[in-house]
């Protein structure tokens, strides 16, 4: 092998890929060329780096420098001038948000000084298309200690003792789901890594898929020698192609390098998996809906019990974990479960991967410890509100949980400080709203995707969702009533206690937690017909200042249905508010700041 | 009509390899859509045959799943992200300028055939929230006042 002098590291995960770094990967290739610096440097791409508000983001090591916004138009500078003279280049460096200093190195910037990537310790430093990468930092030797030095009892007692749950949603304790899988009576019996990850805003298990696949390989063998299987598949939405494709690859390099296969080490263990591809239905996550998808039929969820551990995929007992949640295996083995549950809080272990998106400076991926607070997220890692507006609620866990307002900026998220709030983790779905979001609509927003979602088969969320959909709406369109609220209260009650699956059972999660936190503002609407975040369209009216308006035309001409009238520099111009379809276009075009959102 | 014989042949070499197997319907359908574009009935029988499973069977499955069509698709497929950090940051507005632009509503196709509307649910890229997708190419970080300008490049594309 030759001596290669420098390392680039560039992020090939979706986000990145979407802003350019193929373009790059080429620029640099053609540079490297130019000067003959081929065999001197090296290239990997790698999945998620996590920071995909600063994407395409390239690692240069050994100095550990990161840039940022990457174009490939910048390369040739770094090339000639980091490269080649050891300068580095400071335009292209990061930048906090608060500070006016640049800063190189990766360990300095505050995004990733307060984390603590252990599930995300692969993603962005290997390349997720070579094995020897992965083996290179300790991979696969779990699996190789598992099947030399444990029996699968004792594999299970190690994941139940490090206090490790289902990263899925729910939370169900892992390794005790694992011992009702291998108490089951069969002869086959399957492992199922659930990768339908569909909450609208949540990204946490595709990085994981993309940057680190063999991690979920690794840990689904386990899981298999644990409960007594040999055949594991992979569930993956259709909608996330390079998470397949990166799957896909890594399945067949396991293969070749008898990791997966017969006989795996010589030990007589028998494990090989199989990727399936959803076809977009966000009810596939719930597992026993998502085992008839797997079998080829529509994903429609059925009563439990019986538990997919005792009748299953094919009718035969199976396992189903969550990506984040087998990608956590490997690592509790090696390092030992006295050390996993040395992390987090008292119930809940370990770390948790949240995609950090929405009103948020830096939107990305993060992991921290249980028990880390909301405050610490979203302003020391998430770098704050942009444009100075204030913070107004987090959203946690996508359509099945709720929103935390700012009193509760320093409760230690858990599995538990979350249900008690009226949230939940849910997959780790963080989104941040500020003071121009109306919570109302928000609500609005998660029903219409239940709603849209549901599958039909039981009456309370077919009909149950639809029904509170239509009251929001009224609300949201200035016809709500008096008792509305009241009304969609007791329909939540009935839709949580009488669905079938865990779509309807939480479908209410979003309206029942806005509703305990910001009341107020569903009665601003009801009541006095206002939306105090100026979001809803029906209840605003635009306004023209007389005294600051200087008849420029401006507006009038950007009107879509000609409402605004008036004489050319004979101030004031008037809406006609029948006319207007209150889209904003005057406000956003008015030089002048004289159009007003009433 | 060659051209609609040659998809039909690459239909049964396909279905050649799945005879009997039940098991492997959606991942068929995924299949035969990459051949036809979208599912139309005639492939949904040629699929229940050969996979031996009920018409009605298939048909169910279609339908449930949101990435099956069996209404033909325009050229270019835009997708506007809907999903939670795209709506914060104003992807219903995105969409409110392209059904104007393009003058049809969501799941609609435009009269020349070249442009489908359609709304996804959250394609991961959340840092370049709000994001619009045509043909599976990104466009981030858009404005209602971008649309114009992107429909432009690809009506020009098209004309090429």
């Amino acid at each position: 092998m030759k001596y290669q002098r420098v390392h680039l590291l560039l992020c090939h995960g979706t986000a990145c890929v979407s802003a350019g770094s193929e373009k790059i990967d080429e620029a640099i290739k053609e540079e490297l060329k130019k000067y003959s610096l081929e065999e001197e440097v090296r290239l990997v791409p790698t999945g998620c780096f996590g920071f995909c508000a600063m994407g395409p983001v390239m690692l240069v090591y050994p100095e550990g420098v990161m840039y940022c916004r990457v174009k490939p138009e910048d390369i040739e500078e770094i090339v000639c001038e980091h490269l080649l003279k050891g300068r580095i280049v400071e335009r292209l460096l990061y930048k906090e948000p608060d500070g006016k200093e640049r800063v190189a190195e990766l360990s300095d910037i505050e995004f990733f000084r307060h984390q603590r990537r252990e599930v995300l310790h692969n993603c962005g430093q290997i390349n997720p298309e070579d094995i020897g990468e992965y083996i290179a930092r300790d991979g696969y030797f779990a699996l190789a200690e598992v099947l030399m030095k444990r029996s699968p009892q004792e594999v299970i007692d190690i994941i139940t003792k490090s206090g490790l749950r289902g990263r899925g949603g729910g939370g169900f304790p892992t390794g005790r789901k694992w011992s009702y899988a291998k108490q089951a009576t069969g002869e086959i019996k399957y492992v199922i890594c659930n990768g339908d990850e569909g909450d609208p805003g949540a990204f946490m298990d595709r990085s994981v898929m993309e940057g680190d696949p063999h991690a979920i390989l690794e840990g689904m063998s386990i899981a298999g020698y644990a409960i007594g299987s040999s055949q594991g598949y992979i569930y993956v939405r259709a909608e996330y192609p390079i998470a397949v494709e990166r799957l896909e690859h890594a399945i067949g390099e396991a293969r070749k390098t008898g990791l997966l296969g017969k006989d795996i080490f010589g030990s007589g263990f028998d494990f090989d998996i199989e990727l399936r591809l959803g076809a977009g239905a966000f009810v596939c996550g719930e597992e026993t809906a998502l085992l008839h998808s797997l079998a080829g039929r529509r994903g429609e969820p059925r009563p439990r019990p019986p538990f997919p551990a005792v009748d299953g995929l094919f009718h035969r007992p199976t396992l189903i974990n969550n990506v984040e949640t087998l990608a956590n295996v490997p690592r509790i083995i090696l390092n030992g479960a006295e050390w996993f549950a040395g992390i987090g809080t008292e119930k809940s272990k370990g770390t948790k991967v949240f995609a950090l998106a929405g009103k948020i400076n830096n939107t990305g991926l993060i992991e921290v410890p249980m028990g880390t607070s909301l405050r610490t997220i979203i302003y020391d890692i998430g770098g704050g509100i942009p444009k100075g507006r204030e913070f107004k609620a987090a959203q946690i866990g996508g359509p099945s949980g709720g929103c935390l307002p700012k009193e509760y900026l320093d409760t230690p998220l858990d599995y538990d400080s979350l249900i008690e709030l009226g949230a939940m983790m849910g997959s780790g779905g963080l989104i941040v709203m500020d003071e121009s979001d109306c919570m109302v609509d928000i609500a609005r927003f998660f029903l219409e995707f239940t709603q849209d979602e549901s599958c039909g088969k039981c009456t309370p969320c077919r009909v149950g969702t639809k029904r509170m959909l239509e009251i929001l709406e009224r609300i949201t369109q200035g016809e709500g009533e008096e008792g509305d609220i009241d009304l969609l209260k007791s329909l939540a009650e009935d839709i949580k206690g009488s669905s079938l699956c865990g779509l309807g059972q939480t479908a209410p999660n979003p309206v029942l937690s806005t509703l305990r936190f910001f009341e107020d503002e569903y009665i601003a609407h009801i009541r006095d017909k206002r939306c105090p975040a100026g979001v809803c369209s029906s209840l605003l009216r635009f306004e023209i200042i007389p005294e600051k308006c200087t008849a420029c035309t401006v507006c009038a001409r950007v009107c879509p249905v000609d409402a605004i009238s008036g004489t050319p520099r004979k101030p004031p111009f008037v809406i006609h508010q029948d006319i207007c379809i209150k889209c904003g276009a005057c406000q956003a075009k008015c030089p002048f700041g004289a159009i007003a959102k009433v | 009509m060659q051209e609609e014989k040659e998809k039909y042949r690459r239909l049964a070499a396909l279905l050649e390899k799945y005879h009997g197997k039940a098991g492997e319907l959606i991942n068929v359908l995924h299949k035969a859509q990459l051949i036809f574009g979208y599912l139309p009935q005639k492939v949904q029988i040629c699929v229940a045959d050969a996979l031996g499973v009920p018409i009605s069977e298939v048909y169910g499955v279609v339908t449930f799943y949101s990435l099956f069509n069996t209404e033909p698709r325009g050229k270019y497929r835009i997708s506007v992200c809907l999903g939670t950090a795209c709506y914060v940051k104003g992807a219903g507005s995105i969409m409110e300028a392209l059904k104007e632009n393009l003058k049809v509503d969501e799941g609609g196709t435009t009269k020349d055939g070249l442009f489908t509307l359609e709304s996804a649910r959250c394609v991961g890229a959340c840092g370049l929230a709000p994001v619009v997708t045509i043909n599976g190419n990104v466009h981030g970080r858009m404005t209602a006042d971008d649309i114009p300008e992107l429909l432009e490049r690809y009506r020009k594309e098209a004309k090429e």
